[in-house]
């Protein structure tokens, strides 16, 4: 290889983990944990990836992207330690408000439908069993949420008996649920929610779940997937919404923590230029420095396009499987906004303990639809759809005294404009969510001090996620399980020997889970090529 | 066969009921088994959605369906419908229009279409080799499950497990690579699908027409490139994919179904509307007719969708309650309209060079799959679209049985149109208005267009629903969503064509396949029935 270029002795390690997202960081743990000699590249100042916390304004800190910790499995927080690695909840069983203008503001909690009853009694009634079958069915899929998924068409008695156990386990649901599971499979979420309720608040509000973070709308089929989906995976992690303290930044620094005790290097400010290729197989990596390094095993935290079109380049793959990839569909349709606030908020007829929780601005399913539709044609919404939540009022360290921070998710906002360029636009953008929550929270615009806004293409740049999708690559049933990212990666193997995936761009995607990492770690140490003793 | 046949007028081994394509397949399939079918239609006239009416002089309307492509080849061959006097013409060609001037030509001359194609995009006329080698790869995966009864995957039952097995084969034989690409294929939106091959937007939309014909779904909406193959599964003389028109009109096709029928002794009665289906503990015994008059027969097969047949033909008592509310679940949604015009001559479309064959087929007006999923947009609100997707046929062309010397009739299909407006009822003035929005829309392409008109029957969802009976005007009688298809179709639990109520079956196309002219439903139903029969015989 004329590119490589010579490696010192002192930089020889058995895997290098490009990126130091919390992915990369747990995949880094398990690799470690498994005797080999480990080194996370991280381009950033700090490692975390999109789970960092950062100033936006002088003495105002804020989770910069996701802002809820749910989706994280307990055995993985219980493996890694992460607890006495300084990880702590500043808030737990986070209530969930559905905010509107035309009526008072509406819990959504199947535990306690009092509210619900008073709006409608058949809705109140059927919200918890509702909630209950959707429960069974999530967790009917979460073994296939975590464990890697199985090649299909192969001889192996391993991906036979996969695929089996996956079979036996919706087989055990019993006849009523999987005639269920199967048919709203594919459905669409507001089928599903027309068949159950009548209450507009309650639907958007459940509605909201089934799209956040997708390129999905209410009337999308594949939306109920993306509701199970979710469901699933927050059960595995104890069906709670909680926030760390600190924010997500604090989980990254214990996953970071638990890394550096299992015996991993970690190198931030590294920027990785490309991966090496030596005799057809991924060596080891450049860093922009013109530094390299050498390994057995390059793991990628990075999104797919970026790992194969950037970091590695397309003449080491053959031309479907660049097909594949650049037809990969990755681009966000999320926002994320940051207000620094002089006083703590009050919206209407919300309790304290309500504030403490996540307020959604999502009033019914054709609203979802409706601010959908723009995004479709490049243009954001006019009425977009919220998720808001106060961190400093469980976390009052994230502001200055007496001052608060909002942290607000913001959809459908497009990846690129049909017509004029963010650089004009987001203020626009910034006001229409402002007056939205000054609607909510009256006298909110006259505390404010400072905003942030991030479209999907500054979180594209900032956190160097191609497209700046959160999930790393659209999560849709077309793009899920042995087809994610793409058939021929979607065991976290590449087409290239001793190059790997462990993003959120494999199987089972985005939020900040870990599970990809931890996949990605079991499937490295299991590949022959990366035995022990071998190394070095 | 174990069945005796008993002639008398009131009773009879099986009733059909509804005279529409699937009805008539079903009934000569048990005619011709030996039993003593009789189908019952509410019309004056038979054929259902398949029909060729005479509505404005000496002019034939095929108003309802009008092309003829997905009839299974082993029913034409098997019910001998040439015999009886089916004869099927296929397309020469098809064009897609764009408002701009620009069209794209479709030539059945493969090197001729290579080149149309390269006029718009070089890259794109490669790429139409790789799109029409993996459609057909999807429909070869396809079409032996058309004909088969859908297993029951939560069933421990032999036949189901074979079925099981039987699929699961024939999922292997693909091979790995292939299987991902399948599944990704029935799982995605026909945007997303077309964009994997193609870069040049007419060519994009002329494809993508398909993936949203009877669909209340955008191009971008998953799933929508599942009915993009739906509409391709077809084959005329085992030309897979080729559209034709039925000589006659469509109604030739249910009349000749209809003569085959009577040539193995089963009967047809039209004006004889059903009013109930008569069930006595938990068996179906016949039907009484709105003239009160009883029919008895030990089966009884409904060609109806399952709203008409279970909420509005049955007693509710006499049914499973999860069953009823699943059927009432089970989403039947109108989204296309229909115009059917006499023209007092060939209308002119000066973007199409003068004696193209390519328009003697189906004539798309569209711009962009943007465009398409703009006019679902329009639906969604209740509103039919302002800028709708039009396919469009001037049989006559082809077919001068279809209008009189010099003159012309021509099909005009619209996507969408709603079946509830937003704003008030169906009325005589709002169809005016939808008429006028889509004869405007073919008039930008047309100069000579409105002059011509001498006559336009203007159909929406709500019109459909009040002649044929299809719920809401849905063509497929019911969507073909994932939650509707195969072994879901149409209730889960419900998919092998028998009712909750013993000796009732289902045979229309809410059940698997679905819909379409294509007679499966009611070949798969009749099996269904043969085979029940058979073992009571035992």
């Amino acid at each position: 290889m004329s590119r490589s270029s010579p490696v010192p002795a002192g930089n020889k390690y058995d895997c290098i983990v490009i990126g130091g997202g919390h992915n990369g960081l747990v995949c880094a743990t398990y690799l470690a944990r498994g005797g080999r000699s480990v080194l996370v590249l991280e381009a950033a100042g700090q490692v975390g990836g999109a789970a960092i916390t950062r100033e936006f304004s002088p003495g105002y800190r804020v989770s910069a992207c996701a802002h809820l910790l749910h989706l994280m499995p307990q055995s993985l927080v219980q493996e890694l330690s992460l607890a006495t690695h300084g990880l702590s909840l500043a808030s737990d069983r986070m209530p969930t408000t559905a905010l509107s203008m035309d009526s008072s503001p509406l819990p959504i909690d199947s535990a306690d439908v009092t509210a619900l009853a008073a709006r409608s009694a058949s809705d109140a009634a059927a919200f918890p069993l509702y909630s209950a079958r959707l429960r069974r069915l999530a967790e009917a899929l979460q073994p296939v949420l975590e464990s890697g998924p199985p090649r299909l068409g192969t001889d192996s008695w391993g991906d036979r008996a996969a695929l089996l156990r996956m079979g036996w386990r919706i087989r055990r649901l019993g006849r009523r649920d999987m005639r269920e599971l199967l048919r709203i499979g594919g459905m669409c979420v507001q089928d599903l929610l027309d068949e159950h309720f009548a209450t507009p608040l309650l639907k958007g509000a459940l509605g909201f779940d089934a799209v956040v973070g997708s390129n999905f709308a209410p009337r999308s089929p594949g939306s109920v997937f993306t509701l199970l989906y979710r469901l699933a995976a927050s059960g595995a992690a104890g069906g709670s919404l909680a926030m760390p303290t600190g924010g997500l930044g604090a989980l990254a620094q214990s996953l970071a923590r638990a890394a550096v005790e299992a015996g991993v290097v970690i190198r931030t400010e590294a920027p990785v230029e490309r991966i090496l290729v030596q005799e057809d197989r991924a060596a080891g990596v450049v860093l922009r420095s013109g530094e390299s390094f050498s390994a057995r095993a390059v793991i990628s935290n990075a999104d797919p396009k970026t790992t194969f079109l950037s970091l590695l380049g397309s003449e080491h793959l053959d031309t479907g499987f660049v097909r594949r990839i650049k037809h990969l569909r990755a681009r966000g349709l999320t926002a994320k906004m940051h207000l620094a606030l002089d006083r703590l908020p009050s919206f209407n007829g919300l309790d304290g303990a309500a504030l403490r929780g996540r307020l959604l601005v999502s009033p019914s399913l054709e609203y979802i639809e409706r601010a959908f539709n723009h995004a479709k044609y490049g243009e954001f919404s006019l009425a977009p759809i919220l998720e808001v939540t106060v961190p400093t009022v469980a976390d009052p360290g994230l502001a200055p005294a007496g001052r608060h921070v909002l942290s607000v998710i913001v959809q459908y906002v497009p990846y690129q404009l049909a017509t004029g360029d963010w650089e004009q636009q987001k203020e626009r953008l910034a006001e229409i969510v402002v007056d939205i929550l000054d609607n909510h929270a009256p006298g909110l615009r006259n505390s404010l001090t400072a905003t942030e806004l991030l479209t999907p293409a500054d979180i594209e740049r900032e956190f160097r996620i191609s497209g700046g999708h959160w999930h790393h690559a659209e999560l849709a049933l077309d793009q899920f399980l042995m087809v994610r990212p793409v058939p021929g990666a979607a065991q976290y193997g590449t087409p290239l020997p001793g190059l790997f995936l462990c993003g959120a761009g494999t199987h089972p995607g985005g939020g900040v889970m870990g599970v990809a990492g931890h996949n990605a770690a079991r499937q490295v140490l299991k590949s022959p090529a990366h035995a022990r003793g071998e190394a070095a | 066969m174990g069945v005796v046949k008993n002639g008398n007028g009131g009773r009879h081994d099986a009733i059909v009921i509804g005279a529409g394509h699937n009805g008539l397949v079903a009934a000569c399939y048990l005619a011709r088994a030996g039993l003593d079918v009789l189908v019952l239609e509410r019309n004056s006239y038979i054929g259902g959605a398949a029909v060729s009416r005479q509505l404005y002089e000496s002019f034939t309307y095929s108003n309802c369906s009008y092309v003829c492509s997905l009839l299974r080849t082993e029913i034409i061959r098997g019910l001998e419908l040439p015999r009886f006097g089916l004869q099927v013409i296929p397309y020469e060609g098809g064009c897609t229009m764009m408002r701009n001037g620009e069209h794209l030509a479709l030539y059945d001359n493969h090197d001729a279409l290579r080149r149309e194609i390269a006029r718009h995009s070089k890259r794109d006329a490669e790429a139409y080799e790789r799109y029409l080698r993996d459609m057909l790869r999807h429909c070869r995966f396809i079409k032996p499950l058309l004909l088969r009864e859908p297993p029951d995957p939560t069933s421990f039952k032999p036949r189901d497990i074979m079925e099981l097995l039987y699929l699961g084969r024939h999922f292997q034989r693909l091979g790995e690579e292939r299987m991902y690409d399948t599944l990704r294929f029935w799982t995605m939106s026909c945007a997303d699908f077309l964009d994997e091959y193609f870069e040049s937007d007419i060519v994009k939309a002329h494809l993508a027409g398909s993936s949203i014909i009877g669909t209340a779904l955008g191009p971008r909406s998953a799933g929508t490139a599942y009915v993009l193959l739906h509409h391709y599964m077809g084959s005329i003389d085992g030309a897979v994919g080729a559209w034709g028109f039925a000589r006659g009109g469509m109604g030739s096709i249910t009349k000749a179904l209809a003569a085959s029928l009577e040539a193995s002794g089963g009967t047809v009665r039209s004006a004889a509307p059903v009013e109930q289906i008569l069930v006595r503990n938990g068996r179906a015994y016949g039907v009484a007719l709105e003239s009160g008059e009883e029919i008895h027969a030990p089966v009884v097969v409904s060609n109806m969708d399952v709203r008409r047949t279970f909420l509005e033909s049955m007693d509710a008592k006499d049914l499973p309650v999860e069953f009823v509310e699943q059927v009432r679940n089970f989403k039947i949604r109108g989204s296309s309209g229909k115009l059917n015009i006499a023209l007092d001559g060939l209308p002119r479309f000066p973007a199409i060079p003068a004696g193209s064959p390519s328009t003697r087929g189906d004539m798309h007006v569209t711009d962009t799959i943007e465009m398409m999923e703009r006019a679902y947009d329009d639906w969604k609100e209740g509103r039919w679209s302002r800028a709708p997707y039009i396919d469009m046929l001037i049989p006559s062309q082809i077919d001068p049985t279809m209008a009189p010397d010099g003159k012309h009739y021509m099909s005009v299909f619209v996507q969408y149109c709603p079946y509830k407006l937003a704003d008030g009822e169906w009325n005589a003035e709002r169809r005016q208005a939808f008429g006028k929005t889509v004869i405007d829309t073919i008039a930008a392409h047309s100069p000579n267009f409105k002059d011509l008109i001498l006559h336009a029957e203007i159909r929406t969802p709500w019109d459909i629903e009040n002649e044929v009976g299809l719920t809401e005007g849905n063509i497929f009688q019911g969507e073909l969503t994932f939650d509707q298809l195969l072994f879901n179709r149409p209730i889960p639990g419900y998919a092998q064509y028998r009712a909750p109520v013993r000796g009732m079956y289902m045979c229309g196309s809410s059940t698997h396949p679905g819909g379409g002219v294509m007679g499966a439903p009611g070949a798969n139903a009749a099996g269904a029935i043969l085979r029940d029969l058979r073992k009571a015989a035992q």
